[in-house]
């Protein structure tokens, strides 16, 4: 299935990051959206405000990060595509909403446009803090898909994969964007509505008396049904049976958990993506994600330059994490570097997957603004030393 | 070895409320005495008398004892978050306005976690109709104070008596906006379930305050009684007053309550007040969806 053409501005553009992914959300065929300004994403809430009603879509603002993180879910079960957008203090609000997401099964889209924390932190300024925050925030075991978009333009690309991801998978997607690619303004090309692919809703179409809400197919995913269609379903954020009633049996808490959990890991190669430059034969890798990736392309230059041999693989998706891809490289390199604006997160991810075979050289950062690419230079330096 | 003591007789009628319910999930979790299921019985009869659609009619609940309610009715049921059902709503109405949206839940659930959504919910007239049961604490969680606990009355958590103020609902409802607000209690059957007929057919956001025994944590904790003493208490306590001023309907601990339709007015649904405004703001431009489209035809 391809976009349908209404909303697609198809053309370059010269946007920021916000307003790509609110270009990326309509094109993906987002026709709700609840949200609560926060910057430094309120700019995707202002172009979704002016741009829905000319689409069909119905925009709100609703009173707080809570009320907008639920309000999508109706309106999915109410047969739209949907989304909200927040930063920091929002997403940690949104957390209970996550979790009933990933427990109802409810396909929806969270943006995180990241500023510096933790509370109030830096409004206006980058950051990479709410990474751990997207994988685990919500209380229980589940799993969600993570994507960190490093341009505009894969603001653009990457809104419309969350959703075809969220419709595939029926999981919360979140936008890990940050401040620093949410504002920076860029070429955007917005391709045919033709060209663009759709993830449709996974419908099911069965006799009516038969259908049970969370039988999952074959990997894993149950298919819906819309209110309103007279399937008289039962949703709840219990632990529920396959008929979506409620059960409070260890025995329906193990299969369900382990199947929210596996739906993610049996599919998880199918969801990875990450784009990789000179890995092979290379003694150190430079692993980063969303506005790090650019700043450690000088570094990287450098550091090759003199002689180095130093690949860059960069996640796109950030969760599920490459566990396999990194175990692999581990086994092939000196050392990964991993400059993160935070104290560690993905960092300590790669020191688990990559197992004490390669050495793992985070470079910090407290957020408020990006690296400079001499420090993620010194720790490609000092990775191959030790 | 019994005796049978009479016979059984066989074809016995089915209740006639039971089309309406998940059978397969009885017997429910309610206590003796509660009068959680003597108002879903309304509900269902109201419904079954509104004349509308089953199959467009979705039931939102939130978190406690009476946001079990979705899960027994043989609805489009949500069972969300605690205080959340009414945004939920929200969502699930605009995405699809020809939906008839009832939120069942609790008065903690509503008021005091749900607070602030329930006052924009009916700011924004949202078309939904929200059924509040106020058992005037938090029952699922052993017997909390909750915002409706009278003044006095003892709580788990208030175990010397509350003394904080509590809420006014019908009061708090009317000047936040609601098109049709009614106060009963459930020991009056036939005018909740007009109630809950005439709020059905309403457009706009619709209240109904349902004053609700919760004998197991309530009345035994305050020695009032069991379920049968608190509709006693309603029915010699309560006051009809149709139309009554919202200031004067504070509810005291064991005291007077009273009761009736007090608000019903028309104002401009958040939909169709959308819909409205963009078509003359934006003209030619304005593309409503598709849903919001057939449920303006179906008006007209
Ligand atoms: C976020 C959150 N906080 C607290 C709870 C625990 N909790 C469950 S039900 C409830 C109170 C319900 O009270 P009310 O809405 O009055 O319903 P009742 O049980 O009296 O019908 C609370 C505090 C919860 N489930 N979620
Ligand atoms: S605890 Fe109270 S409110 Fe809950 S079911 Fe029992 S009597 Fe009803
Ligand atoms: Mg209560």
């Amino acid at each position: 299935m391809h976009a349908d053409p209404i909303g697609v501005l198809t053309g370059p553009h010269f946007i920021d990051g916000d307003h790509a992914c609110s270009e990326g959300a309509i094109a993906a065929g987002c026709r709700f959206v609840a949200g609560y300004p926060i910057t430094p994403s309120t700019e995707v809430v202002e172009r979704i405000a002016e741009r829905f009603p000319r689409v069909g879509g119905v925009f709100i603002q609703m009173e707080d990060e809570i009320a907008s993180s639920i309000a999508i879910q109706g309106a999915v079960w109410g047969g739209k595509k949907a989304m909200t957008v927040t930063s920091g203090p929002g997403f940690s609000l949104m957390m209970e909403h996550i979790g009933y997401a990933a427990m109802t099964e409810t396909p929806c889209v969270f943006v995180d446009v990241q500023r510096a924390g933790p509370s109030t932190g830096l409004p206006t300024m980058p950051a990479q803090g709410d990474m751990m925050q997207a994988r685990w925030g919500s209380h229980g075991d589940y799993g969600i898909i993570a994507l960190s978009p490093n341009s505009p333009q894969e603001c653009f690309d990457l809104t419309i994969k969350a959703f075809n991801l969220a419709e595939q998978y029926r999981v919360p997607v979140m936008m890990m964007m940050d401040e620093c690619v949410g504002h920076m303004i860029e070429r955007v090309i917005i391709p045919a509505a033709e060209d663009i692919k759709i993830v449709p809703r996974r419908f099911y179409e069965g006799p009516k008396e038969e259908y049970r809400p969370y039988e999952p197919e074959r990997d894993l995913v149950p298919l819906m049904v819309k209110v309103g269609k007279g399937y008289r379903m039962h949703i709840t954020g219990l632990t529920h049976d396959e008929q979506g009633y409620p059960n409070m049996s260890v025995n329906t808490q193990g299969k369900l958990v382990r199947r929210l959990v596996d739906k993610l890991k049996v599919n998880a190669e199918r969801i990875i993506e990450f784009k990789e430059d000179k890995v092979e034969g290379a003694d150190v890798v430079v692993l980063t994600y969303g506005i790090s990736s650019r700043t450690a392309i000088p570094a990287i230059e450098q550091a090759r330059k003199e002689g180095l041999k130093v690949g860059h693989l960069r996640l796109v998706t950030v969760w599920p994490f490459p566990e396999r891809r990194i175990a692999e490289l581990a086994g092939c390199i000196k050392s990964f570097v991993v400059p993160e604006l935070n104290f560690g997160q993905i960092a300590l991810e790669v020191e688990r997957c990559a197992g004490g075979k390669a050495s793992v050289h985070l470079v910090p950062h407290a957020g408020g603004t990006v690296h400079q690419p001499k420090e993620i230079y010194s720790a490609i330096r000092k990775s191959l030393k030790g | 070895m019994s005796e049978e003591l009479f016979e059984v007789e066989e074809g016995i009628p089915p209740n006639p409320v039971e089309e309406f319910l998940r059978m397969d999930r009885m017997p429910h979790i309610w206590c003796p005495g509660c009068g959680i299921g003597t108002t879903v019985n309304c509900f269902v009869r109201a419904l079954d008398s509104s004349g509308l659609d089953l199959d467009k009619v979705a039931v939102v609940s939130g978190i406690g004892c009476t946001g079990r309610v979705a899960g027994y009715l043989r609805l489009d049921s949500f069972h969300t978050t605690h205080g959340r059902a009414i945004p939920f709503a929200t969502g699930l109405k605009l995405a699809n306005p020809e939906l008839k949206v009832i939120v069942y839940s609790g008065d903690g659930d509503l008021t005091a976690i749900g607070g602030n959504h329930f006052i924009h919910a009916a700011r924004r007239n949202v078309d939904m109709t929200v059924i509040l049961l106020n058992n005037g604490i938090y029952g699922m969680t052993g017997g909390q104070v909750a915002p409706t606990t009278p003044i006095s009355a003892i709580a788990s958590t208030a175990p010397y008596g509350n003394f904080e103020e509590n809420f006014n609902l019908p009061y708090m409802a009317e000047s936040c906006g609601a098109v049709y607000v009614a106060r009963w209690t459930s020991f009056h059957v036939r005018h909740v379930t007009k109630s809950i007929k005439e709020a059905l057919a309403k457009k706009g956001f619709s209240f109904i305050e349902i004053v609700n025994p919760c004998p197991t944590l309530y009345s035994r904790r305050n020695k009032i009684g069991d379920g049968l003493d608190q509709m006693i208490y309603y029915r010699d306590n309560s006051e009809i007053r149709n139309g009554a001023d919202t200031k004067t309907v504070g509810m005291d601990f064991q005291g007077k309550i009273v009761v009736g339709k007090f608000v019903d007015r028309e104002r401009p649904t958040y939909d169709s007040a959308m819909m409205k405004y963009y078509q003359k703001k934006l003209g030619e431009d304005f593309v409503p969806s598709e849903e919001m489209r057939n449920s303006i035809h179906a008006e007209n």
